[in-house]
């Protein structure tokens, strides 16, 4: 079982390996290639997303810059130094949009010339103020968020105006709750953030999750760029997609962070289903392994037990062979003497007939060696001609054969024998068999043979059974001969039909019996065989094919 | 010894390589009244049937230098009137069937009852009563 189980092993682990790594590949090239794809569609939609909110914001900004110059350019000093005038322009402005909360004109000495708002800011300088010495270099400025004076978070953006020789700004304030409500619906999923953040690092908007670490932004921070860069960090203890975009307007950066595992959760869904179904094609295949590998060891012991069987038969019939030529050289050297000695006595009987030696007293003792003598050279011929059977190239007659009849007339020899062993005789044949094409005197002698055989075996008091069935399958008819004697041992088996081989009493066997009876149904192109259990008794089996093959098998003694 | 008469018109040569089976077998038939002599091989036989034929041959059929088989083919050529009984110590039924293709007229098995012998050599003498 050993060789078969290592077998059923290698079988399984090539296949295994062979369908387990296509398989594999498989499953990993095109999760990959779908996760590769997938990935890249993610960060399009961050990127395409990051930038309408950047276009957004900047024309927004756009707007209030725009907005702001046309009110400073075309109007008049006179008008804008209007009260009156600018509380009107302011309400105007706030007609569009509720962002703009003040607006104010301021000279080139940082005075509050007029204010419009709710707050009280007409005494304020705005001299030493920084944005107000950038408006003054740039034309315009927008700050970052602050609370400043108004204590709210506003920006405000200004733009300047000459005229009379001299500079004058015009000044809006912002309320910056407008950008957090352009962030904020970017806001998605359950994790997703949006903000602004300045160059400094400062976050402009109040962010959904606020603090922010800002070392994760950092490397977008520290470079501007135009179009979306996309990073991956952790950011709350979450792995996010942060995708950075500057504004136009304005050195802000417009930050939005995407929960990776979110946005990713079709991904791992594929990936799982990905692998549920490899596994399940897996066992699929090692399920059709197994059971291929099953057949294919039972086959390949089949054959093993076929092969050895044949050796065996090759084995027996070799021995057959050479026992055959070795018989046929013995008898004849055999033969000549026992012939001789026959003669010699034969003359001494024929001389012990004179008369005078009839007289003698010791004539009696004479004849009886003589006849003794005689007696012994039968013995050993008989010896000797049973020996031929091997080496006579009898060629088999042939007839159809009633197997039925052919059992009950040869135990008929042996009835009386058992009749006085006390042995019951059974039958178990099957009805209709088929006449069996073959040499009845042969066959005879090989049952003659077994039967003998059991007899022996059982000693007294037993049943034989003599059964016979025929087999379509093989197209033989089987004869079964079963004695339930004390069985053969290991030993005794494996040389059953070896020659000269008996469990027999000196001269009561000839250890030829069962080897003249497998050469024969050999012969006849049968086969035989038997099954022995040690303390249950002993069935020999005999299979004869109904019809014989043309050729008669002369594997066995071949000619010279 | 009723047949004694019989016997005594009936002469045969006894071939065999074995000496001692020849001396007995000559010995036993002379004594059943029968005109008997010896040759230990198929030359020696061939040599005395020429200065004498005789009815009937027992031939060995193994021998050395001249077989069985051959001294009887040469008998059958130029003494076809002289019948043979094989005799062989070798179970082959084969030299059997072959000898009698060749004429033999009969085929014995060593070793053989010396009656079966005797009759069947007054069965081939019947056959070939001397012309």
């Amino acid at each position: 079982m050993l060789p078969s189980l290592s077998l059923r092993k290698s079988i399984v682990g090539t296949v295994l390996l062979f369908s387990f790594v296509p398989l594999f590949l498989l499953g990993w090239v095109v999760y990959g290639m779908f996760a590769s794809a997938y990935h890249a569609k993610v960060r399009d939609n961050l990127a395409i997303f990051a930038e309408d909110k950047r276009n957004a914001i900047d024309l927004f900004l756009r707007d209030q810059v725009a907005q702001l110059r046309v009110a400073a350019q075309s109007h008049s000093l006179a008008q804008l130094s209007s009260q009156e005038f600018m509380d009107r322009l302011l309400s105007i402005m706030q007609q569009g949009t509720q962002t703009i909360v003040d607006l104010g004109l301021i000279d080139d000495e940082g005075n509050h010339v007029v204010y419009s708002g709710p707050y009280n800011l007409r005494s304020i300088n705005y001299k030493n103020e920084e944005w107000f010495k950038i408006v003054r270099v740039r034309k315009l400025y927008i700050s970052d968020v602050f609370s400043g004076f108004r204590g709210f978070p506003h920006i405000i953006v200004a733009v300047s105006k000459q005229e009379n020789g001299r500079e004058w700004i015009l000044r809006a304030t912002i309320n910056s709750e407008i950008f957090d409500s352009f962030v904020r619906l970017v806001q998605i999923g359950k994790k997703g953030d949006a903000y602004i953040i300045n160059r400094k690092g400062e976050i402009q908007t109040n962010p959904r999750f606020p603090g922010k670490d800002i070392q994760v932004i950092r490397p977008l921070i520290d470079s501007k760029f135009s179009g979306v860069r996309i990073h991956e960090g952790i950011m709350h203890g979450n792995a996010v997609y942060i995708a950075g975009i500057w504004l136009q307007e304005k050195e802000w950066l417009v930050v939005i962070e995407e929960d990776k595992h979110s946005e990713l959760e079709p991904l791992l869904r594929t990936r799982t289903l990905t692998i549920l179904v490899s596994a399940g094609g897996l066992l699929c295949v090692l399920l059709g392994i197994l059971m291929v590998s099953r057949m294919i060891v039972v086959h390949q012991e089949r054959q093993e037990r076929e092969q050895a069987r044949l050796n065996e038969e090759l084995v027996q019939s070799s021995k057959m062979a050479a026992l055959g030529k070795l018989a046929a050289g013995v008898a004849h050297e055999v033969n000549n003497p026992l012939a001789v000695i026959r003669e010699q006595a034969g003359w001494i009987r024929d001389l012990l007939e004179e008369e005078d030696i009839q007289s003698s007293p010791n004539f009696q003792e004479l004849r009886d060696a003589v006849i003794k003598i005689e007696q012994h050279v039968e013995r050993a011929g008989s010896v000797v001609h049973r020996m031929l059977g091997f080496a006579r190239r009898m060629e088999p007659v042939r007839f159809d054969v009633s197997i039925k009849d052919l059992l009950r007339e040869t135990v008929v020899f042996l009835e009386n024998e058992m009749h006085f062993r006390n042995i019951q005789l059974k039958w178990d044949i099957e009805e209709d068999l088929p006449l069996v094409e073959t040499d009845p005197s042969q066959l005879q002698q090989v049952i003659l043979n077994i039967v003998d055989n059991a007899i022996d075996a059982i000693g007294k008091n037993g049943t034989i059974t003599l059964g016979a069935a025929y087999d379509a399958q093989s197209g033989c008819v089987c004869m079964r001969i079963r004695d339930d004697g004390p069985g053969m041992d290991k030993d005794v088996q494996a040389r059953v039909f070896d020659p000269f081989f008996t469990t027999k009493q000196v001269g009561e066997g000839t250890g030829l019996g069962l080897s003249i009876s497998y050469s024969i149904v050999t012969r006849l192109g049968g086969t035989i065989r038997f099954v022995s259990q040690p303390g249950e008794g002993t069935e020999f089996i005999i299979c004869l094919p109904v019809r014989r093959g043309s050729k008669a098998d002369d594997r066995h003694l071949g000619e010279k | 010894m009723t047949v004694t008469s019989v016997k005594n018109e009936i002469s045969v040569l006894v071939v065999d390589d074995e000496q001692d089976f020849v001396d007995a077998l000559v010995k036993r038939l002379a004594r059943r009244g029968f005109a008997t002599q010896g040759a230990l091989s198929g030359a020696e036989a061939l040599k005395t049937l020429e200065r004498q034929p005789v009815h009937v041959v027992v031939l060995d059929i193994l021998m050395p230098g001249m077989d069985g088989l051959e001294t009887l083919r040469y008998i059958k050529e130029n003494y076809p009137r002289v019948q043979v009984v094989l005799l062989s110590g070798h179970g082959g039924e084969e030299l059997g069937v072959r000898g009698m293709a060749y004429g033999a007229f009969a085929y014995l098995l060593k070793p053989v009852p010396l009656a079966r012998l005797v009759d069947t050599v007054i069965q081939a003498a019947e056959y070939a009563p001397v012309a």
